[in-house]
């Protein structure tokens, strides 16, 4: 082209004027599931508002259930064809190994979930109701009373179990897309964006329990007021970073990190902020005081859910933030969440041993484990990313599993989550038992169960990294909290049942199929780790 | 390929006995079945280990690749020290399920359960034995600790949950440092081979080029964990309420095999693995020993229960067993890896005749008891054999170890050994003691006499809570099935005491190979083969 050509056509473009902006391209294939999610989601909300109230359980349910399973076959797909890492739509969202891997994580991990929600044998009708308010406006109830308006079928007509309320579907749904542009997310906008997407459809599934509604209603306000206030924080780190590097992308913080001048506290502050809001949704001590009341008071699928997607796409986002963004600052940060991991660990161990309600005890087990997390993502290597990817994988579906056999417990309040009535329950469900058992050692970290593998992945990188302290108080933190879980199987095992203690309900096939698969996919990866092994190691990010 | 099986083989037993839980028969037929298989098949596995010159360390090898990404496999291979071990296991086993064929479980307890966790516990025993690769002993290492949780917790005494958390949590704390070692050793070999690897062979090979401070560090965490397994002193509290509490038949494993484990590891990986780190912390680990024979001793002669008796006579053994490990002289390791396998025989046997008397009396106290000889001849009898041969006297096995453990200490520790001495005197104090106040004198204590007088009669008075519950029941001799149960005891216990040299045989190339590792001469010229 000669100088000429080259003006003209210049000239050509500017007489065209601003109206015209060439839009970013689009690699349709790469973010096809995440867009079926969202489809699904949207296609949700429609079924939700046009169908007749007693079609609308099963069409959620095998919408729910086709999203993911189209979703996961295009990953699938996608992620056949020997991709290499990607960036598309103006390079907001990185399509890369790490992202595939932990889209595959979340969408199984979601369709696990989905399961447990969808379940209506262990809950007569399921465990959601719209709100507790309306419900008490009706006057209905499961025992019977007038239901005074018709429409409101899902209080049940007297006589009648009531239906399951189904707006938690596409909650479902939202947050899953949410948690997947999360952890894709290549600069710190989308982000954010992303990160509200998540979160405002967990505040409302936290507040939707059948039973003990206060206590539910009030761990939604809890995780609403905290949530809000880590978002801010969120913000405004986001705000300071803009000031330091001029832009939100996380490749262009790292470049002006590598080669500026400039004072580095705002870099610094920035950072901190913006890990303040990231710890906080992976529940990492001390950022964790809203886990133990939201995972208790939330109805148990709902905190299988959080517990197990949440912190995927939580540390998702973290490694890519830390990896991408300040991978060349790390000696600068990393003292800090040197301190945070082993406030995390301690935290969760040593108050874990006071619980005495096994919802809160799996939520301070969380914490720690998110300490051991965090060891695998401050570890700025391939190791790191690799044993922080397959700890997320071993870990969701552990506790899936752990939150679906809880959902089993019961007596006539509801779920039994004392621990002091869990005695005896080898004698009356021997198998309940012994998966309960097989998973508690998972999350002590026993071999041949996947969260040994696990934690040595994580561990090897940490000490590999030159972070051997750290590995000691991890694994001291490990024996501590071994003993709360061994305090349940001793429950379980040793003890005599009281006379009126709670009984297993049989579970129906959503929840069978849920704990089966988490118990799987736990003793698999513990024995047969190195294919899953491989996906996490296959490929870095990019960006 | 055979050693697989042999893996692999209980561990199906255990699946299979576990479902049987309504046909107490049934289990404990197949399940011994099982042990006897294996039985014959660690026989052959004896009889295909070449001790021929030049014959390899490490025999009957199979490695697979298991996970390549951290660099290990699933690698199975004996040397002499661990055939021992697994012949140990293989004898005992069924040994301990002839005991407790007709054992009083806890109400709502199978005897399905409990063969089939006996049978667990030696699978994976026999894996930690077996593995070649460090990251798959430590998978073995950690798992045994599940089925021996469950029999403490389940099938125990009275306080089994107490003991049971307490085995555990020792056990894991020690498995965890441990495991700092492990994941450190793994990323050492990767700066030194260039690629990591667990692989023992390879990161023996490498052990000379790591420097000391390094060795150290890595020492302490599987010295820890052994130590706590073995147990010395102090890390040996939870021993005695878990050997206490355990069901006897558990106890006998877990003081006859499982603790061996430790004393296993210092020779098997902390000693080749560390040469430095073990010559430079040697002293301390002889302290530690010579106290622990002292100090275990000393408690052992105060014991009232005759369960924590035993128990703690194997806390003072194990001191001699650490003693030979450290003293570095092929003599002393031969005689500790003699130990190791006469320990489990001797104390295998005193926990199962103590167990026997126990199931007479009712009561654990050795004040219960009294003049059991005049009823019950050969228990006292074979109570006295048991008891001879952990006091090592000539003509047992046990001597056999303890003088080479002695004789090859003497050289290069003369100090330590000479304290170490003592400890065989009270050694013999703690076992005739016993044997004289429970055995031997008139006929007394609330167990025997209640167990003997019929119900309101004058032994009654004495103490009505036994008498009520044991009251006319009569204090039995040995039954067939109980003499079956021994007599193999009894017969290696003699054998060996005369005639070591087929098992020193096996032992000595491999004890002279892990010499040579630490890279220290032989101050006494080397065993005579």
């Amino acid at each position: 082209m000669s100088p000429l050509s080259a003006v003209l056509t210049e000239g050509a473009v500017l007489a065209q004027g601003p109206a015209r902006l060439d839009p970013p391209p689009i690699d349709y294939a790469a973010i096809l599931p995440l867009l079926v999610v969202l489809g699904g989601a949207c296609i949700a909300v429609l079924v939700e508002a046009f169908l007749p109230r007693h079609q609308r359980w099963p069409a959620q349910v095998a919408l729910s259930i086709l999203t993911i399973g189209v979703a996961g076959l295009s990953l699938g797909l996608y992620a056949g064809g020997e991709p290499i890492g990607t960036t598309t739509l103006a390079d907001a969202l990185a399509i890369d190994g790490p992202t595939l891997f932990l889209w595959g994580t979340l969408l199984a991990l979601g369709l696990g979930s989905i399961l447990l929600i969808a379940d209506r044998s262990v809950e007569p009708g399921g465990a959601f109701v719209a709100s507790a308010a309306s419900r008490a406006a009706v006057g209905g109830g499961v025992n019977g009373g007038p239901v005074d308006d018709p429409e409101d079928r899902s209080y049940g007509m007297v006589g009648q179990a009531p239906t399951m309320q189904t707006e938690v579907f596409p909650f479902t749904l939202f947050a899953l897309a949410g948690m997947m542009t999360f952890c894709a997310a290549n600069d710190l906008l989308t982000m954010f964006v992303a990160l509200e997407v998540l979160s405002l459809p967990l505040y409302l599934m936290c507040g939707l329990a059948r039973r003990r509604r206060l206590l539910s209603q009030e761990a939604a306000v809890k995780y609403f007021l905290l949530g809000a206030f880590a978002s801010a924080f969120f913000l405004y780190g986001l705000a300071l970073l803009y000031g330091y590097a001029g832009s939100v992308k996380l490749a262009d913080i790292a470049t002006a990190a590598a080669g500026s001048a400039k004072s580095d506290s705002l870099l610094l502050g920035g950072l901190a902020l913006l890990v303040v809001g990231l710890l906080f949704k992976g529940s990492v001590g001390p950022f964790h005081t809203w886990t133990p009341d939201v995972y208790q008071g939330a109805p148990t699928p709902v905190t299988a859910f959080m517990a197990a997607c949440t912190k995927v796409a939580a540390f998702g986002a973290i490694l890519r933030v830390l990896y991408v963004a300040f991978g060349d600052t790390r000696w600068e940060w990393r003292g800090v969440l040197w301190a945070v991991a082993i406030a995390s660990m301690v935290i969760g161990a040593v108050i874990g041993l006071t619980q005495t309600d096994v919802k809160r005890m799996v939520a301070y087990s969380s914490i720690a484990h998110a300490g051991f997390l965090l060891l695998g993502a401050m570890s700025i290597t391939e190791q790191g990313v690799s044993g922080t990817l397959f700890y997320l994988l071993a870990y969701g579906f552990t506790t899936l599993a752990v939150f679906g056999v809880i959902s089993l417990v019961r007596d006539a309040d509801g779920e039994a989550t004392h621990l002091s009535q869990w005695a005896g329950l080898a004698k009356r469900s021997p198998i309940v038992a012994a998966v309960m058992t097989f998973l508690l050692l998972a999350l002590a970290g026993i071999p041949l169960t996947s969260g040994f593998t696990a934690k040595f992945a994580v561990f090897a990188a940490a000490l590999g990294d030159g972070m051997g302290p750290l590995v000691i108080v991890a694994l001291v933190a490990s024996a501590v909290a071994a003993f709360f879980y061994l305090r349940v199987i001793v429950m379980m095992y040793f003890s005599e049942p009281a006379a009126d203690g709670p009984s297993v309900t049989v579970p129906g096939a959503f929840t069978t199929a849920a704990i089966t698969l988490g118990v799987l996919v736990t003793l698999l990866l513990g024995i047969l780790p190195t294919l899953a092994l491989g996906w996490a190691g296959s490929s870095g990010f990019v960006g | 390929m055979l050693l697989l099986i042999l893996l692999v083989l209980p561990l199906v037993g255990a699946l299979v006995v576990a479902p049987l839980k309504n046909n107490a028969a049934t289990a404990k037929l197949v399940a011994l079945a099982f042990a006897l298989a294996s039985l014959v098949l660690t026989a052959v596995t004896w009889f295909s280990y070449s001790i021929a010159e030049g014959a390899p360390r490490f025999q009957l090898e199979l490695s697979v690749p298991w996970i390549p990404a951290f660099g290990t496999s699933f690698a199975l291979g004996v040397d002499g020290i661990a055939l021992v071990m697994l012949a140990l296991i293989a004898v005992l086993v069924p040994i301990v399920m002839g005991f407790s064929w007709e054992e009083k479980l806890p109400e709502g307890r199978t005897a399905a359960g409990f063969f089939s966790l006996l049978l667990a516990t030696q699978g994976l025993l026999v894996g930690v034995f077996a593995a070649t690769d460090v990251f798959l002993f430590y998978v073995f290492f950690e798992a045994m600790l599940v089925p021996m949780y469950f029999m403490i917790g389940r099938f125990g005494g009275p306080r089994r949950q107490y003991a049971a958390v307490k085995f555990f949590l020792y056990s894991l704390f020690g498995g965890l440092i441990m495991l700092a070692s492990v994941i450190g050793l793994y990323v050492v070999s990767g700066a030194e081979l260039g690629q990591a690897t667990f692989t023992w062979v390879e990161l023996q090979r490498m052990a000379a080029s790591v420097d000391e401070t390094t060795q150290i560090w890595l020492f302490i965490g599987f010295f820890v964990a052994f130590a706590i397994k073995a147990p010395l002193v102090p890390f040996h509290t939870w021993l005695p309420d878990a050997g206490a509490e355990a069901p006897v038949g558990a106890g006998v494993l877990l003081v006859g095999v499982l603790d061996k484990v430790g004393t296993f590891g210092f020779l098997r990986y902390c000693l080749p693995l560390f040469p430095l780190a073990s010559q430079r912390l040697a002293p301390l680990v002889l302290t530690l020993a010579v106290i622990g024979i002292l100090y275990g001793a000393l408690l052992a002669v105060g014991q009232s229960d005759m369960k924590r008796f035993v128990s703690y006579t194997s806390i003072a053994h194990f001191g001699f067993i650490a003693l030979g490990i450290f003293a570095f002289s092929s003599q002393a390791f031969a005689g500790a890896t003699l130990y190791m396998v006469n320990h489990g025989i001797s104390t295998g046997m005193l926990f199962i005749v103590v167990g026997l008397v126990i199931a007479r009396g009712g009561s654990r106290l050795i004040a219960d008891y009294g003049g059991v000889h005049k009823v019950a001849p050969l228990l006292a009898g074979t109570f006295l054999v048991a008891g001879l041969s952990s006091l090592a006297l000539p003509g047992t096995n046990s001597f056999i170890s303890e003088f080479l453990v002695l004789v090859g200490s003497y050289p290069r520790q003369p100090v330590y050994t000479i304290l170490a001495t003592v400890g065989i005197i009270f050694a013999a104090l703690y076992v005739l003691w016993v044997y004289q106040r429970t055995m031997q004198g008139p006929l007394r204590g609330s167990a025997v006499l209640g167990a003997l007088e019929p119900a309101g009669g004058p032994g009654a008075m004495i103490d009505p809570d036994v008498a009520a519950k044991k009251a006319g029941t009569g204090f039995p001799d040995l039954s067939g099935r109980e003499i079956a149960v021994l007599t193999p005891l009894i017969v290696l216990v003699l054998v060996l005491g005369f005639f070591p040299g087929p098992v020193l045989d096996v032992i000595t190339p491999s004890v002279m190979a892990t010499l040579h590792e630490v890279g220290l001469p032989d101050p006494v010229g080397g065993l005579s083969q």
